[in-house]
């Protein structure tokens, strides 16, 4: 287990990049804990796949070094950096038992053999996987086969990290429920430092402490699940965290009071604006009411997903989202009322904060 | 899966089938024919039951052309295999140099049999040709048509030269299409090229090595144009195959029961083998 | 319309698919809901005439095309992988079934735009899908199916390679666009949700077998039985058998549940009931007559933001409770359970769904 230090990492596939747009990795500088859940989350093409690339050692950068627990691993490759990964569709040595599939790694580094016995045994239990030690790993199905992926990492003693590759996509929705509580309560028990890379949000959600969201190259916001979906620093994390998304409206601010086409009302606070810039507001669904009193809004359709309604809306022509309860009703003349201390105030896409 | 049901489908078939019919069963009957009858020209035919065959199967000469074609099969079998793969390893995987390679290695199946056989044996000759001279230049005593050894060395070498880039070429479409994560998981899981090779490559590769397994057997098991055109048989019979025997029994000497009777068993025999031998690696493929 | 009569498909000593009779009006998005392997993909190459069932019939528009091959159908089919024509442009991938009908040139053209608006995929018409992201390679076959404006498209889980982000775009599009055509659309998924977003019907399926057809919301909210519930439960539908006496439901550590009104008059037995993470929380739900929460223990905690789900064991089941907002709880805390039982479901001892009285009386 060990501390990860990313400094001033770029990275481009091009041999002379020039512009900032030839980085598929745009300057990453951070420090992630050791023992800490990491999500990188984003869009295909946004840079997380490379990323991961980059600290398992498949990938080196084209800029900056990567450090574990301070020791410079930049030149290492992956071999050399004990770190584990389970990927999107199940690696596992057919010809081999569970057991030996296992036993793989440890014996690779030539442990022995009892010791390998001792820590096969324990993981077996660990991952629930005793039951199929002594069969051969190719006929069984993907969630067990994720699971064997992953006690390859665990059996290890040295593993500095631990890394997943959107690892539920073929598993069952069912499954990836069980999978992915085993897998947090692992952390929890164990304290693997570990990095998820998903476009899922409720994997990384779920998963993470931390959750990275990437776009377009760049780490635009890292935070607690809580933090990216109340206090989105960009428009991009609020579209992309939350189903539906944040709505995003065009808004004229002055002081405290926020004018939506021609309706007015009041922030909680005054935002820190500078003159010139473009802004909008960011309201999530779950925090509008739906009701008779506020903003006048014509409902264009309501979608019943069963444990809740999300209702279709529009403000002046303006598309919003609105979420009620399940057993919510539509008033005849609707209106909205947005909750003020959760309204996020966005100039040029990047979120401002208010002052009183 | 299923497939689209549509009867019409057999109509299609039926050409083929006719063919089949035309160029491979009524020869083979034909010979069955020929196995089992005594004719003394005139087209004249005697019934004879198992004469033939027991006559050919206890025969020196029969006996010992067989152990020269397992030998001479097992031999090239023991050598391209591993070396087909060991090319198609070290082959490399993308890029500009990948094609070059792939030209390179089909251009020897492009060539005729009967060329390849005097393209080699005039390369072989002792005193004009690149191979043989260089041999004996090299202090070697080589001599292909007056020594049994230096003619079996040629003979395989040929074969391994010609029929080596069949097995590269499966083994190197069989190698493409392991997923580059089984590659990245080996690393991380720090194994060796051994591990790499036997625990991810060679269970990829079993389906592809059946098949090269497969045609090279029975392709070397029938071998004919090459050898002959190489060596003739000789020297003396020390390179005289099934195949040549045959054409000898039943063209050179116009014994066609014994000819017919030989056709027959050789036919089983290669049949027997592949049957064994795909029965065997599917039942594995099950367990 | 397309119609099954009791089909069923055997292949090898397989049952695939068990006696499976359903009923799809033109114009209608049915949804075929169920986990891998529970028949989706075999019931729809049944349905497109790529498989010819090994009994019963397929009925389109009031034919009996059991046994017609695929070319003579009008069908399309959208699969989870994206494919196209990669040597063709967008363009001529969309116009290549137009192509196969010789249909005139400028209807050709008129029909590819379009389709390609409906998408929006205008802008991508001259470039070949290989230089195209996934999500604009999949909008491309789903034009080339809508083009075609076929009988009947099937779509076999055509966003499950999709961001979540672009699953959620077209889901949201996709009921549009099938609402404006005539066409039987027929939607395969393992997702509950994405059965719901899309609407129209649902059939549910369990190892080759139809349990349920009707509306989805319907589906979704009155299971026939556990088997249903739980193919359409994300997460997994919580569940418990109890014993009736009164107007009590007794568990095992001697808790009880109230029975909710419309199933006071049934007779006192052993019972299972289900109910869905949304409706078990830590509060007493006001007007509850319950007296004491249920003693849970938490084994883990997700925390997604704006909600928690919350695994817990209860005796020897696993439950999961969604609740809104963040909260906290560690592997191993104590937790009061109380359940909703405004949307408790009620299952007899072979696990049929027990309607109550009001239901009955709506029904």
């Amino acid at each position: 287990m060990a501390r990860i230090d990313l400094q001033h990492l770029r990275h481009s596939y091009l041999t002379n990049p020039v512009r900032d747009e030839d980085y598929a990795l745009k300057e990453v500088h951070y420090t992630w804990d050791d023992g800490g859940a990491y999500a990188l989350l984003g869009p295909s093409g946004c840079g997380k796949t490379t990323l991961l690339n980059i600290i398992s050692g498949l990938l080196r950068s084209s800029e900056g070094k990567i450090l574990f627990d301070g020791k410079d691993v930049t030149e290492l490759q992956p071999e050399g950096r004990n770190i584990a990964q389970v990927f999107q569709f199940p690696v596992v040595y057919d010809t081999m038992s569970v057991h030996d599939n296992l036993a793989f790694p440890l014996r690779n580094r030539g442990v022995a053999a009892d010791e390998v016995e001792r820590r096969v045994s324990e993981t077996l239990d660990m991952l629930d996987l005793k039951k199929w030690a002594d069969k051969k790993a190719k006929g069984l199905t993907a969630d067990v086969k994720q699971k064997i992926s992953l006690g390859r990492g665990m059996v290890r003693s040295d593993v500095n990290a631990i890394l997943f590759d959107e690892p539920l996509t073929v598993i069952d929705p069912h499954l990836k429920w069980q999978l992915r509580s085993q897998l947090k309560l692992l952390h929890k028990q164990f304290g693997h430092t570990m990095v998820y890379v998903t476009h899922d949000q409720t994997e990384a959600l779920t998963f993470a402490d931390k959750v990275v969201v990437m776009f377009e190259g760049e780490i635009v916001q890292i935070g607690t699940p809580e933090e990216l979906f109340e206090r989105p620093s960009h428009t991009f994390v609020g579209y992309f965290i939350g189903s539906p998304g944040m709505n995003v409206l065009p808004v004229d601010i002055k002081g405290i009071t926020a004018k939506i086409g021609e309706t007015r009302f009041d922030l909680s606070g005054v935002p820190n604006l500078k003159p010139g810039v473009r802004t909008d507001l960011g309201i999530r669904p779950e925090f509008i009411t739906l009701g008779e009193k506020g903003i006048p809004v014509s409902i264009q359709k309501v979608e019943d997903i069963g444990h809740q309604k999300i209702v279709r809306a529009a403000i002046e022509g303006m598309d919003i989202a609105v979420v009620i309860d399940e057993d919510a009703s539509i008033p005849a003349d609707p209106h909205v009322v947005f909750d003020p201390r959760r309204v996020n105030i966005y100039a040029n896409d990047w979120r401002v904060e208010m002052e009183g | 899966m299923g497939k689209t049901q549509n009867n019409k489908a057999w109509f299609f078939v039926l050409p083929v089938l006719l063919i089949v019919l035309l160029n491979a069963v009524v020869p083979l009957m034909t010979v069955v024919n020929y196995s089992v009858q005594e004719t003394f020209g005139n087209n004249l035919f005697f019934f004879e039951g198992v004469k033939w065959f027991r006559e050919v199967l206890s025969s020196e000469r029969f006996q010992d052309s067989l152990l020269r074609q397992f030998a001479f099969t097992g031999i090239i079998l023991l050598i391209e295999i591993p070396l087909g793969v060991v090319i198609a390893l070290s082959m490399p995987k993308s890029g500009i140099w990948a094609s070059v390679c792939l030209v390179l290695m089909s251009l020897p199946l492009l060539i005729p049999w009967n060329v390849v056989g005097a393209m080699w044996n005039i390369f072989a000759l002792p005193d004009i040709g690149l191979l043989g001279y260089g041999l004996n230049a090299l202090g070697f005593d080589y001599n292909f048509t007056r020594q049994a050894f230096s003619a079996w060395f040629t003979v395989i070498l040929m074969d391994v030269w010609h029929w080596t880039s069949l097995v590269v070429l499966l083994a190197y479409a069989g190698l493409r299409s392991i997923d580059d994560s089984y590659y990245q998981a080996a690393r991380i899981d720090g194994a060796s090229r051994w591990a790499v090779f036997r625990y991810i490559q060679l269970p990829n590769l079993k389906h592809v090595l059946t098949l090269a397994f497969l045609l090279r057997f029975i392709d070397s098991f029938m071998v004919y144009t090459e050898p002959f055109v190489l060596t003739g048989g000789g020297p003396g019979n020390t390179t005289t195959f099934l195949s040549i025997d045959l054409v000898k029994t039943a063209l050179g000497e116009f014994n066609l029961g014994s000819a017919g009777a030989m056709s027959l068993i050789y036919f089983l025999m290669t049949l027997l083998v592949c049957w064994v031998f795909y029965t065997f690696t599917m039942k594995g493929e099950e367990s | 319309m397309l119609e099954l009569r009791n089909v069923s498909k055997r292949v090898g000593e397989e049952m695939h698919i068990r006696d499976v009779s359903l009923k799809f009006e033109s114009g209608t998005i049915n949804v075929l809901l169920g986990p891998t392997l529970s028949g989706k993909t075999s019931l729809m190459r049944l349905m497109a005439g790529l498989d010819r069932p090994t009994a019963g019939e397929v009925w389109v528009d009031g034919k009996n095309v059991t046994g017609v091959a695929v070319q003579k159908r009008n069908v399309a089919m959208v699969y989870q992988q994206f494919i196209n024509y990669p040597t063709l442009t967008v363009y001529e991938n969309i116009a290549s079934p137009l192509r196969l009908s010789g249909v005139s040139k400028t209807e050709i053209d008129a029909a590819v735009k379009k389709a390609a608006k409906l998408m929006k995929i205008e802008e991508f018409l001259d470039r070949t899908p290989l230089a195209l992201s996934g999500g604009q390679q999949q909008r491309t076959a789903l034009a080339r199916a809508v083009v075609k404006s076929a009988g009947l498209v099937l779509l076999d889980e055509p966003l499950a390679n999709l961001d979540y982000k672009l699953r959620e775009e077209l889901r949201e599009e996709l009921p549009k666009i099938f609402a404006e055509s005539g066409t039987v659309f027929v939607y395969a998924t393992t997702e509950p949700e994405e059965a719901l977003l899309l609407g129209g019907n649902a059939a549910t399926l369990n190892e080759g077998r139809v349990t349920q057809f009707a509306k989805t919301v319907d589906v979704f909210r009155h299971p026939v039985d556990i088997i249903t519930a739980q193919t359409f439960s994300n997460p997994p539908m919580n569940i418990i058998e109890v014993k009736k006496t009164n107007n009590a439901f007794h568990l095992n550590d001697g808790a009880q549940i109230a029975v909710p009104k419309g199933h006071w008059s049934l007779p006192d037995a052993t019972y299972t009931i289900g109910f869905r993470a949304h409706h078990l929380s830590t509060k007493k739900q006001t007007g509850s007559t319950e007296t004491k929460p249920l003693d849970g223990v938490v084994n883990i905690t997700e925390i997604t933001g704006s909600e928690s789900f919350v695994h817990v064991k209860y005796g020897n089941r696993n439950w999961v409770m969604i609740a809104r907002g963040v909260h906290n709880y560690d592997p191993g805390d104590a937790i009061g359970l109380y359940i909703d039982i405004r949307y408790l479901m009620v299952f007899d001892e072979e696990g049929k769904l027990i309607r109550s009285v009001t239901e009955q009386q709506a029904a």
